[in-house]
Order: C-alpha cells, then structure tokens, then sequence
C-alpha cells in the first residue's frame, strides 16, 4: 500500500537467545539489542527520535515495563510508544514504527521486542489469555494437537509425520548456521524415525521435537524515513507493505467447519495489492512464525496458496532449505528462538537482513530482491510483511 | 508583503516528498517573516517544521460512567457501549472497502488479568479477519499511533476503544507495585501512590503548596465534577473533610486521590476527507508530544517536570504555538492527586515555575478552566485518564459539554500521564474549525 512516504530497516540487533539469561536482567539485556542495532546503523541513540517498546506484560508480570526498561532501550527523554498484540506484538512494533515514520512525525524511530520467558510460566501465562467462563477450560497454552490430527487425517500418518520431522530437521540445520538461535541441537536426518517415536508427547501428536523453544531475549530495528537512510545505509531493506488479520476469539469453537484462515487471507490481500501472481516465484524468501514444526508445514499452504499436498512436496523436495528455490527460515524460525514478544520482529528483522546481505553465516545464496516475513499470535492472528531490496514507492 | 498571497488562505496544498501534495495549514502571523518566499516549497520548507502535514480530526467521542464497581458489566460489555455510540454518531461500519481499517484497543493484560487483554475485545472491535492493535500504555498515546497511522496513508478511519476496571484487582496500589524492579525498587513496597508521595513532598517544598491548597483543589474538582454526568458518584465535599481524610502518602491524603473506578471510552479518528463526510464538527489533531524521564526516582529531580515541559514544547512545536497562556480555552489534565494540578500546569508552562501555591490562589484553575469535567481527580481508570480528558476536551470543543460547558471554546489541551511520579507525560492539542 502507498504510503506517505517510504520507510526504510537500516538496522538489526538482537541477543543471544536462550533459555537462561541469568547474567543480565530485562533492561540489561534490551541494552544488547539496542547498541547492536545501533552499532550496525552507525549511529547513536542521539539519532533516535522516538522509541517502540513491546513485549506480553503478564509472562513477567512487570506492569508497564516500558518505565523500567528506559534505562535498556534509551528512550530517556524522547518520545516513546508502547504496543502490544500477544504474539504478534513484535510485527505490530514493526507496522507501528513504519507509521510513525511514514507519517513524517519522525525520521529514525527505534523499536524494541523483548521477552523473558525464564522469569514467568508461558504456558500458565498464555492459558490465561482465554476467557475464564468459556475458553480457559479448554486452552492447553500455546500447545494444540489439533494440527497434526488434522495432516495425519488428510495425508495419511506416515507421510504427514515423516513431512512434520523433516521439516523440524531442516531448521534445525538452519539453526546450526545462525549463531543468535537458542535451539541448535545438530539434528541429522537419519534420526527422524527415533524422534517420532521417542520425543516426549505434548498433546496427541505434538511432540517436544516438534514445539518451539521458551526463550529470553530482546531484538532491535532502527527505521528511517528515505532521506536519512540515504545518508546512512549503503542498502537498507524496504517495508513495501503490511497487513494486520486479527480474529475473534471463540470463533469456529466447535471444529468441523471449513473456514478461511487469516493466513490465507492476509496472504491474498497482500498479493492483490502489490499484482504478486506466483509468489513461489516472485518472492526470494520467506521468514515465518512458525511456533511447531506441525505448524509451520501446514502454513506453507495458507501462506503460499497451495492446494493438496504442495506444501508437503515442498518440504519432500527439499524447496525450503537455505539453498533451495524457496528458502523458509534460513535463521532456524521460531522453533529454534522464541522469546515471545520479540519473536515476530526476528521474522521481519531475519528477513530485513537477508535482503541487506547481512546475515552471515545464514545467508541465503540466491539473490533477495523480496521477502515476506510474518507474525503469528492471539487466537491465529497474522501480521504479514513484504520487504524489498528496492525503493518501494516512487 | 511577501507572505500576502497566502494570507487569506487557511490551507494550502504544496509539493511535499515524492510528489504527493501536502496540505499546509497557514499561520498569518507567520506570513511576515523575511524566510516566507513566494515559492510555496520554500514556504513549506519553513513551516513543516511546527505545522504537522496532514490534518486528523476526531469524529466522535462516548464513555461510560466512571463509577467504583461496574459489577454487572465485563469490560467488554462497557466497551460495547462505547463502541454502538460511536456508530450511532458517525454512521460508520467495519466494511473493508469505506470502514474502519484500524482499531485500537486501549487496556492493561495485569489490570485485566488476562494475557494479550485486546484478544478479549477482538469482536467489540470489528477486528473479525481486520487489523486490530492494542496501546499497552497512557491511553492519550492511542490518539499519537492513530494519527500516525492516518498521516502515514495507512488508513483513513481509525477506532479506538479503551477500557479498564479497577475494581478487579484487591488494590490497584498491587498492579502499580508491579511496575517497579524486581531487585531494587519493589522490595522498598514502592507503588505508584507512595512515589507520588514523594514527588508531592518535593513540590510541596519548592512551590509551597500546603495542605489547604491541596484541599481547596478538591473542593473545586468535587464541584465540578457534580456537572459531569459521567462522575456520577463524585459528591461535594467540604474544605474542612478533606484535610481529615487519613494520610495515604503524606501529604497525600486519601481524599486527594483520584477514585478506585471502572468504566470505557472511546473515539472515532479520520483523515479530513473522511472527517467531514461523516461529522458535521470535526476537532482537529493540532498538535501532539510526549516524554519519558528516568526511571529510577534517585535519578531524577522529582519536582523539575522534565518530561512533561518536553511533552508539552513537542505539542506546542508541532501545533504552531508560542504562548501556551494564551493558547486554549479549555484544558482537561490527568491530576490522579491534588499536587498534581498545579504541578503540570507549571509543566505546561501556563503557569510560573514554583509558583503553583499563588497561581491557585489568584484563581488559576478558573482563569483557564482547568477541569471543568472534575477531572481525574473525580475518577477514571488509571490507564485511560489522557483518553478521557481527550474526549471531555472534544465534548467542550464541539458543544456537547452540557452544564460544564465553557463558552465558545475552540481550542483545547488533554494531558495524559503514566508511570511512578510522572515518569511519562503525553499531551494532545486539539482545535475545532
């Protein structure tokens, strides 16, 4: 969608992620992320005129955070925002500084995801978010079974789990690239049998394997209105658009009903508007919240309009792997670092440096002219992002 | 003069970035500067800097009442009210082609104790398979990521519901206590009450604010409020009762604080294409800023309001204004205690610094109309207090304040304020045609 103006990523910072960051507290590790993301922008928090901050209040219980974390993130006497949407807060924080940038009211803003998952319980934190006369009885925290029942059912039980594994290896294979991910366990292909029948059962199907981590740690993205990222990023990656797809909370209760998901539904809209016809072909590379690698297969589909088994033939093929036609989380994805509330910045950040050519040692080989990144929380709510190499809107 | 072809203009369009064409409004006392060229780039170039680009109005405004326990509502029972209001004002629906293309829930996940409190309020938001968003944070700030996402193109029409019920909780003093560090600050049983305490005691000493000042701003807020439909609990008291309420922070007393309440507000925000077709009174977003201090109280000068002067010069910057005394007829703030009235007016500049003790006594809050709406200190939720001095302020600005209207009013100031002895301040001008 044209904006008021063009709003470009011109730095990325993020924390080691891990399970136990017990050598820093909360603000502490912010600072992390913040002097990272600045160092690789080469400037300083000077330069920063507003600040975003966003995590999930409740897994910390720290009321308002944004007070205590002044002395991580800078914002000590600048203007601030602070924004949460659950899961997907971090792409919210993104969609929020892009505003504020875009609307001329800033030219460098600073966002700022965190989380400590260490310090609180996630899954009592998230059973908490249904509501307490209709849903918490229900809600299994972020843990559903319900994905793997549904591919097993539809795909058969060999192939739907030999596809879900595959898939966690080849993050993990990521992972091993990516020297921030929490989860690098250096799993081999050959293993896959053994983890599919010995990894602990979550919920019917949904095996420890296959779930995402419980992380701590913090990302931080400096965004700039196209002036100043000419004078100051040889070649920044640029939000050409996004999309917000929230929806209802008791919604499809009972099962049993085809329904559209948002994923698909944000996808669509975001292809309509940008003339994007075959986004396998048009879109270099994809970074998705993927929080289970049952997940993660089935939303190739959604996300990638696929019919019948195209997802699954996609991951049998080997397409998503970092050197393959349609890279998928070459960072490792959310399997393999998920502190919540900075999750889904990691997606666009992840995405953003790919295309900067600053990934690493997860740097993608192909070219990266355009990147999609997503966001995933609440009650299946997406935030999806297209980024270019390009300047967007002329 | 150079600066003549334009003086009988309010607004003009000129080049802007990438060829769009930015609407500037005009300031004639502005107009006889020797930088004002004939050229309207160079022109624009001098003005973009205090005059914000695009204009934003605000459509409509609806609350509930703010009364101590809404027992027979859940928070998204009030904020369903708020949101048929809304509708019923502006006629405006969710459709994907010409509705509301963003929302914004204003709440708290520990006041509400729910995770992710907006996923609660998804339906009541129209956010089904739409782009819904929470502000985590003083809810004035709504009204700051709403006209960034309209002045960005983003959207046109933007929806902001807020909600929130103290009387959840045992003791709203336990959800501000959460605010504090876990290592330093909470093991002292700090809560957002007792570091008022401390601001007030500094204040106190550095602008002579007795307990009788204090009791005389209560009196008049009790007054007040008794015209506000929406305090409906908020009773008279006497100058005599309020300086014997029991001591909660000295020199906080417990009738110096702003009530334990529930309740919603809300507010319908559109580009000014959009404006006019659905109001026949849109009040303009003239102006918007805010701060952050430190956070640490022993890092600070408790007294100095440096957020709130920051927050206050960014609005006044943005919205063109030099003279804040002269600026407004009406001015809503967030006073959650007492001290806290002549506090931020010495923050907003309106009044002396250090000078809060003689400024009430020579009248002040009259002579500005400072809260005719009772303000906080006759009751809304913590979180909500700049969202509702907002609406109060847009009430006045559009006719609608029925008995505590001030007359005339076309130009307004809302002060929201968050965090341990305000720590964050965030001011809204807003200005009808």
């Amino acid at each position: 969608m044209k904006k008021n103006r063009n709003v470009a990523i011109i730095g990325v910072g993020q924390t080691v992620h891990s399970s136990h960051r017990e050598d820093v507290n909360q603000p502490e590790m912010i600072h992390e992320a913040v002097s990272a993301a600045l160092k690789q922008a080469g400037i300083t928090i000077d330069d920063i005129d507003c600040i975003v901050h966003g995590n999930m209040e409740l897994f910390e219980m720290v009321h308002q955070p944004d007070l205590w974390h002044t002395l991580g993130t800078g914002a000590y006497g600048k203007e601030t925002l602070r924004v949460t949407t659950g899961g997907t807060t971090g792409a919210t924080l993104v969609c929020a500084a892009d505003h504020l940038v875009a609307s001329g009211l800033h030219d460098i803003v600073l966002a700022v995801g965190f989380e400590k998952l260490q310090e609180g319980h996630t899954t009592g934190g998230i059973t908490n978010m249904a509501d307490p006369l209709w849903g918490r009885q229900l809600q299994t925290g972020a843990l559903t079974g319900m994905t793997a029942a549904d591919l097993i059912e539809e795909f058969g039980e060999e192939r739907a789990k030999k596809a879900s594994m595959k898939y966690r290896i080849i993050m993990d294979k990521h992972a091993m690239k990516n020297d921030k991910a929490h989860r690098r366990l250096g799993l081999e292909f050959d293993q896959a049998d053994d983890l599919a029948k010995n990894s602990p059962a979550l919920v019917g199907e949904l095996r420890m394997i296959h779930m995402c981590s419980q992380s701590d740690g913090a990302c931080a993205m400096i965004f700039a209105s196209e002036e100043k990222a000419g004078k100051l990023c040889g070649q920044p990656a640029w939000i050409k658009d996004h999309i917000t797809v929230h929806r209802e909370e008791l919604f499809c209760l009972f099962g049993g009903i085809p329904y559209m998901t948002t994923h698909k539904y944000a996808a669509q809209k975001l292809y309509e508007r940008n003339g994007i016809r075959d986004p396998r072909r048009e879109i270099d590379l994809f970074e998705m919240y993927d929080p289970s690698s049952w997940w993660g297969l089935d939303w190739l589909r959604e996300f990638l309009l696929l019919e019948n088994d195209g997802h699954i033939k996609m991951v049998e093929n080997d397409e998503i792997t970092m050197d393959g036609p349609f890279p998928v989380n070459p960072s490792g994805g959310v399997i393999a670092s998920n502190p919540i509330g900075a999750t889904a910045m990691i997606r666009v950040a992840e995405a953003a440096l790919q295309i900067m050519g600053k990934a690493g040692d997860h740097q993608v080989k192909k070219p990266v002219n355009q990147a999609m990144a997503s966001g995933f929380g609440g009650t299946m709510w997406t935030v999806l992002f297209l980024l270019t190499k390009e300047v967007p809107w002329q | 003069m150079p600066g003549d072809r334009y003086r009988n203009k309010q607004i003009i369009r000129v080049q802007g970035a990438k060829g769009s064409r930015v609407p500037v409004k005009i300031i004639p006392e502005r107009l006889n500067s020797p930088l004002d060229a004939l050229n309207p780039r160079t022109l624009y170039e001098y003005l973009k800097g205090a005059v914000m680009g695009k204009r934003v109005g605000i459509c409509a405004v609806a609350q509930t009442t703010y009364v101590r326990d809404k027992w027979e509502q859940r928070f998204q029972g009030m904020g369903l009210d708020v949101l048929e209001s809304l509708i019923k004002q502006t006629g405006v629906d969710f459709s994907e082609k010409n509705g509301i293309g963003m929302s914004i829930n204003v709440s708290d996940d520990i006041f509400d104790a729910r995770t992710i409190s907006d996923n609660a309020m998804t339906d009541v938001l129209g956010g089904h398979f739409r782009c819904e968003e929470k502000v985590a944070q003083e809810g004035a700030q709504a009204i700051y990521y709403g006209l960034a996402a309209i002045m960005s193109g983003h959207t046109d029409l933007v929806l902001i519901i807020g909600h929130c019920k103290e009387s959840q909780g045992k003791s709203r003093n336990m959800v501000t206590h959460l605010a504090f560090d876990p290592f330093y600050t909470r093991p002292v049983g700090l809560d957002f009450c007792a570091a008022a305490g401390l601001q007030a005691q500094a204040y106190a000493a550095k602008s002579g604010i007795t307990d009788e000042h204090l009791a005389d701003v209560v009196v008049r807020s009790r007054l007040n409020a008794v015209n506000n439909p929406f305090t409906p609990e908020a009773k008279v008291v006497s100058k005599e009762e309020v300086m014997k309420s029991p001591m909660l922070a000295d020199p906080i007393r417990e009738l110096h604080a702003y009530p334990v309440s529930d309740g919603a507000v809300g507010m319908i925000l559109a580009s000014e294409e959009r404006a006019v077709e659905i109001t026949k009174n849109p009040v303009w977003i003239k102006g918007v800023g805010n701060c952050i201090d430190r956070f640490f109280l022993g890092d600070r000068d408790p007294a100095s309001n440096f957020a709130l002067k920051k927050a206050a010069k960014r609005a006044y910057d943005r919205a063109g204004i030099k003279d804040p005394r002269s600026a407004f007829d009406v001015m809503e703030i967030s006073d959650q205690y007492a001290y806290q009235n002549p506090m931020w007016m010495e923050g907003l500049g309106i009044c002396d610094e250090g000078k809060g003790a003689k400024w009430l006594e020579s009248g002040g809050p009259d002579r500005f109309n400072v809260n005719p709406s009772g303000g906080m200190l006759a009751g809304n939720p913590l979180i909500l207090g700049g969202l509702v001095r907002s609406a109060e302020a847009v009430l006045q600005l559009t006719g609608q304040a029925g008995k505590r209207q001030v007359r005339d009013a076309k130009t307004a100031l809302a002060h929201g304020v968050m965090g341990p002895a305000g720590q964050f301040h965030t001011v809204i001008i807003l200005e009808r045609d």
